[in-house]
């Protein structure tokens, strides 16, 4: 299963990925229904329309957080050493971005759980 | 005792979330308490545990151990309740703002905030509207919608004991839905800083039986009688031109003059001053601040602004005291 996922790299960027995820999200599902409440006819649809787009984006941005979070579990070496990886070496340095990556993405999963969840509950513009 | 009893005094009374007289303010009561009752669990749990770590631990625990604690104690614990509370606040959203569906029904009730009082339109199922000013009137048991405005600056209107508050922002019709349902008089004010009285812009909100409000409403969408009673002050309310910024129903007195303007109004607001048609039978005067008497009445007119820091209301130290006199008992007779 691991060869489906890309060959690992080394870079300071692949630990931002799941918060620009969040990010991204959070600015898609704010500004579509600021959008979508002043201007209805702009983007078409009714308030349920812009409901399932909102799960349908969430979905996609939790499953862009997983792939980072199982990239970054295969980073840390599969959760085989314990932290902190606090030595001067490159394995170590390795090991404590994968596992920072990781919770990172933990975080962005919750977070962008709580962006969308308003969905569920509010069923009109002015509700 | 003495410490805690500004606390327990706030909990009751004719301005207070945690007495409510109405719906939405029992519904965010409930939050409040809910809020509370879980933050002091969690509290005494973590308290309960920090004193059992560093008082009556043994022995340490392992690193595995450690790790549990915190995945358990500082990750999904947290998550859970956050989730929960979340999701409760949420769902709660929806009753706070019950629009759409029964729209149109009962009476509407139009604000307009200005520096420092309250314009209130009541709108009629039957089309017509009755003016008033710096008091509410709402029926029990009936959902009114508000529709709430500015002529100035950011104001927000908020009756504790009715429901949650809402910005009145230049420009914008934001709307509130508020059901009263115990007969009360409670004490609105304004939320947001707006100016040196802000303080003072306050009103009382009465809810009452619908057939005494529907009644209400009929006199008050009729001239008062004291309009056409023989009183000096009729005319020295003409003379003084307190009719170009004061509406009164039945006189010449029209209050929409382009004063308004001059004073930093919105033409659209088309209102310079309360509207003064029924005033004599008001609760208070000043916006919640004084109780209507004809004393106090005498003593706004002179110099409402010693009473009312930032008041846009002129003094009038060129009337005598008996003139002063007359006119308010004139507009005290405006029941």
């Amino acid at each position: 299963m691991w060869r489906l996922l890309p060959r690992q790299i080394e870079s300071m960027w692949t630990l931002f990925t799941a918060p620009v995820v969040w990010a991204v999200h959070f600015l898609a599902c704010y500004v579509g229904a600021a959008i979508f409440c002043e201007k209805p006819h702009l983007l078409g649809g009714d308030f349920n329309t812009l409901r399932v787009g909102i799960v349908v984006l969430t979905v996609m941005a939790l499953s862009m957080i997983v792939i980072s979070a199982l990239l970054a579990w295969r980073q840390w070496g599969f959760g085989t050493g314990d932290p902190p990886h606090g030595d001067p070496t490159r394995r170590d340095r390795q090991l404590f971005q994968g596992y920072a990556t990781l919770l990172l993405s933990g975080l962005s999963f919750v977070a962008v759980i709580y962006t969308a969840l308003p969905v569920l509950f509010i069923t009109d513009c002015i509700r | 005792m003495a410490a805690t009893a500004p606390a327990l005094a706030s909990c009751s009374g004719v301005q207070s979330t945690l007495d409510p007289g109405g719906a939405e303010a029992t519904q965010i009561a409930t939050l409040f308490w809910v809020m509370t009752a879980g933050g002091f669990l969690i509290w005494a749990f973590v308290v309960a545990l920090s004193l059992y770590a560093s008082q009556w631990k043994r022995k340490s625990i392992s690193e595995r151990g450690a790790g549990r604690i915190i995945f358990w104690g500082g990750v999904v614990f947290p998550v859970t309740v956050l989730t929960a509370l979340l999701a409760y606040a949420l769902w709660l959203m929806p009753w706070l703002r019950p629009f759409g569906a029964e729209e149109g029904t009962g009476v509407r009730v139009e604000v307009v905030g200005s520096q420092f009082w309250w314009h209130v339109v009541y709108r009629r199922p039957d089309g017509t509207s009755v003016v008033s000013a710096n008091e509410i009137r709402l029926p029990v048991g009936e959902r009114v919608e508000f529709s709430l405005e500015s002529a100035d600056m950011i104001h927000s209107f908020w009756i504790p004991s009715l429901g949650g508050k809402m910005d009145m922002i230049p420009g914008r019709t934001n709307r509130l839905s508020l059901l009263a349902t115990r007969p009360g008089t409670y004490r609105g004010q304004c939320a947001e800083f707006c100016g040196i009285s802000h303080a003072y812009m306050a009103f009382p909100a009465i809810a009452m039986e619908p057939a005494d409000f529907e009644a209400w409403l009929e006199q008050r969408s009729r001239p008062s009688a004291g309009v056409w009673a023989p009183s000096a002050g009729h005319d020295l309310f003409m003379r003084e031109g307190c009719g170009t910024c004061h509406s009164v129903d039945g006189t010449e007195a029209g209050g929409t003059q382009p004063a308004g303007i001059a004073l930093g109004r919105t033409p659209a607001a088309g209102i310079a001053g309360p509207d003064l048609s029924h005033v004599g039978s008001r609760l208070t005067i000043g916006a919640g601040l004084l109780a209507n008497d004809e004393e106090a009445l005498a003593r706004f007119i002179a110099h409402s602004a010693s009473i009312k820091p930032g008041s846009q209301m002129p003094a009038y130290p060129g009337l005598s005291p008996d003139e002063l006199r007359a006119i308010a008992a004139w507009l005290k007779g405006l029941q």
